[in-house]
C-alpha cells in the first residue's frame, strides 16, 4: 500500500518536473525566434519537410472526410426535404471543427512524429552536443526553424483540407447523389461566415499548430538518448497531441460558441 | 614558478571538482592541470566519467562544486555568451563524429565557418579544402555522413574542429572501434595536428597502448579520484600495484575482479535455508 502511494507520489512528481521543464523550454525557444529573420532558408527547408511532405495525406483525407459528410448529410437532411442546404451542412462542419481538428491529428501523426524521432535521434548521435560544443545555439538552430515551420504549416494545411473537403462534398453531393449544384454552392457561401465560420476555424488551428509543435519538438530534446527513448517520445508525442488536440477543440468551442 | 607562468603553463585548471548524478558520486574531489601545448590522455575503467568530465571542461555539465578554469575563465560561472566564445575556441572530437547527417561532408566542415563568420564562399572553399587535405578527405567532400565509415567520419569530425582555429581539442574515445590502419591514421593526425598548430590536446581513451604511446602526460582516475598523473614513463615505472595493475591489464588486483557482493558462502548457504 505504501509502495502504492508512494509509486503514484513519485509518478505525479515526474509529470510536475517534466510540465515545468517543457515550460521553461518554450520561453527559451520563444526567446530563440528573432533569429530566425537572419536564417529563413532553415525555415523554408522545414516548412518543406512538416508543411508540403504532409499535403498528399491531408488532400487524401480531406477528400474522403467531405465526401462522408455529404454522404451522411444527404441522407439525413432529405428526411426533411432539406438536402439543398447539404453545402452548408459541408463546410460548416469542415471549417469549424473536421478541418482543423483532423488535420491537427494527422500532423501530430506524420509531421510531429518525425520531428521529435529527428531530434531524438541528433541527440542520440550526440548531433545536439556537437552543436552546443561548435557555439551554436540548437534553439536557434534546430527548435525555433521547425517551431515556426510547424506553427504556419498547420493553418494552411487545415484550410486546404476544408477546400478539398468541400470539393468532396460536391462530388458526391451533386454529382452522385443529384443535389442541384447552383443550391449547393450559392447556399453555402450566403451561410458561411467570415468571422463566426472561417476565423473560428483558424483561431483553432493556430492553435493547435503551436501546441503539437511544442509537444514535438520538447519531446525530442528531452527524451532519453537511446533507441528505445527516442521510440517511446515519438509515441508520447502522438498520444499527447491527440489528446491536446481533441481537449483543446472542446475548451475553444465552448470559448467561442456558447459565450 | 611566480602565479604568472604557472598561469601561462597551464592551459586547464581543475581544484577540488565534486559531480553527482542522482545520488551516484562521479568525481570526489579531482584536481589536474593540463598543460599548454603538450597532448594529455585521461585513463580510467569504463564508466568513471571520463566523458562527463569532458563535458564539465566544455561548459555542458555542472559541476557540484569545485573550479573549473580553461585558459583563466572559470567555465561553471560564464554566462552564456562568454561559454559560447570560448567555445569558438575549443574544438571537441565526439565519439561517433556528432557530424549532422543532412548535410555533406564538405557544408560539415564549413558549418562552423558558415555559422560564426561572414567569409565570402570563395575563401570558405578554400580553407575547408586545406583541412579536408590535411585528414586526407578531400575526395570524398560531396559524401553524406551515412556513406561514411566510422574513421573517416572521425576524420572529418577533426577537419571541423579545426576550422575556428582552436586552441585546445578535446577528444572523446577516438581510437575506439577502429581498424589498425585507421587507428594509425588518427594517431598520426592527432600527434601532428598538435605539433603543427601549437595546439593543447586533451584525450580521452581506455586504449593504453595507443594513448600512451603519443601523450606527454597521463591522468588516471578511478572511482571518482585522480590515481596517477604523470609521464607515461614514470608512470610505467610507478610502484604503485594500481597503476601496475591498469597499465598491464591484470584482472585482478587493487580493483578486484568481483563487483561488491556479500561473503561467497554466506550467499549461498542463504539460498539453501531459504528454500
Amino acid at each position: 500500500m505504501i509502495d502504492f502511494l508512494a509509486r503514484s507520489g513519485r509518478r505525479y512528481l515526474d509529470a510536475l518536473a517534466s510540465l515545468g521543464r517543457a515550460s521553461a523550454f518554450l520561453v527559451q525557444l520563444l526567446g530563440a525566434l528573432p533569429s530566425l529573420f537572419t536564417r529563413f532558408s532553415l525555415v523554408i527547408k522545414q516548412l518543406f519537410s512538416s508543411g508540403v511532405m504532409t499535403l498528399s495525406i491531408i488532400l487524401v483525407s480531406g477528400l474522403f472526410v467531405g465526401m462522408v459528410l455529404a454522404l451522411q448529410g444527404y441522407n439525413t437532411l432529405i428526411g426533411f426535404g432539406a438536402e439543398e442546404s447539404l453545402g452548408i451542412f459541408v463546410a460548416k462542419v469542415l471549417v469549424r471543427e473536421l478541418g482543423p481538428v483532423v488535420t491537427g491529428l494527422l500532423f501530430a501523426g506524420r509531421a510531429g512524429s518525425a520531428m521529435t524521432a529527428e531530434i531524438g535521434l541528433m541527440k542520440a548521435t550526440e548531433q545536439l552536443s556537437g552543436l552546443e560544443m561548435m557555439a551554436v545555439d540548437p534553439f536557434k538552430r534546430v527548435y525555433a526553424p521547425r517551431f515556426i515551420a510547424g506553427f504556419f504549416a498547420l493553418p494552411a494545411l487545415a484550410a486546404m483540407f476544408s477546400a478539398i473537403g468541400v470539393l468532396g462534398g460536391h462530388l458526391v453531393g451533386v454529382e452522385l447523389l443529384g443535389v442541384d449544384a447552383g443550391a449547393y454552392w450559392s447556399q453555402m457561401q450566403a451561410a458561411v461566415e467570415f468571422r463566426e465560420d472561417v476565423l473560428s476555424g483558424l483561431i483553432k488551428a493556430v492553435v493547435f499548430g503551436f501546441v503539437v509543435c511544442w509537444i514535438a519538438i520538447f519531446q525530442g530534446a528531452d527524451c532519453v538518448p537511446t533507441s528505445e527513448g527516442v521510440s517511446s517520445a515519438t509515441t508520447r508525442t502522438v498520444v499527447y497531441s491527440c489528446l491536446m488536440v481533441l481537449g483543446l477543440d472542446f475548451l475553444l468551442t465552448a470559448i467561442m460558441f456558447s459565450v | 614558478m611566480n602565479t604568472q607562468q604557472q598561469q601561462s603553463d597551464t592551459l586547464v585548471q581543475i581544484t577540488d571538482l565534486r559531480f553527482k548524478r542522482g545520488s551516484k558520486v562521479i568525481f570526489d574531489g579531482i584536481n589536474m592541470q593540463i598543460p599548454r601545448g603538450k597532448i594529455t590522455t585521461i585513463m580510467g575503467p569504463s564508466g568513471t566519467g571520463k566523458t562527463t568530465l569532458l563535458k564539465i571542461i566544455g561548459g555542458q555539465l555542472k559541476p557540484s562544486t569545485g573550479s573549473v578554469q580553461v585558459d583563466g575563465l572559470e567555465v561553471p560561472k560564464l554566462r552564456r555568451r562568454d561559454l559560447y566564445t570560448l567555445r569558438k575556441r575549443m574544438g571537441m572530437l565526439f565519439q561517433s563524429g556528432a557530424l549532422l547527417t543532412d548535410i555533406t561532408v564538405f557544408d560539415n566542415v564549413a558549418f562552423p565557418l558558415r555559422e560564426h563568420t561572414d567569409l565570402p564562399e570563395r575563401l570558405i572553399r578554400h580553407l575547408v579544402l586545406m583541412r579536408l587535405q590535411a585528414v586526407g578527405l578531400r575526395g570524398s567532400r560531396d559524401l553524406y555522413p551515412a556513406e561514411l565509415s566510422g574513421g573517416m567520419a572521425r576524420r572529418v569530425a577533426l577537419a571541423r574542429a579545426l576550422m575556428l582555429d582552436p586552441m585546445m581539442i578535446l577528444y572523446d574515445e577516438p581510437f575506439t572501434g577502429q581498424d589498425p590502419i585507421s587507428m594509425g591514421v588518427l594517431l598520426e593526425l592527432i600527434k601532428t595536428v598538435n605539433a603543427a598548430l601549437n595546439l593543447t590536446s586533451l584525450i580521452v581513451s581506455h586504449d593504453l597502448a595507443e594513448a600512451m604511446s603519443i601523450s606527454d602526460y597521463v591522468v588516471i582516475i578511478s572511482n571518482g579520484k585522480v590515481i596517477a598523473a604523470d609521464s607515461p614513463k614514470a608512470l610505467r615505472e610507478s610502484e604503485s600495484q594500481w597503476v601496475q595493475q591498469f597499465l598491464n591489464g591484470l584482472p585482478d588486483g587493487p580493483v578486484p575482479f568481483q563487483a561488491a557482493a556479500p561473503d561467497y558462502a554466506t550467499d549461498l548457504f542463504d539460498f539453501e535455508q531459504r528454500s
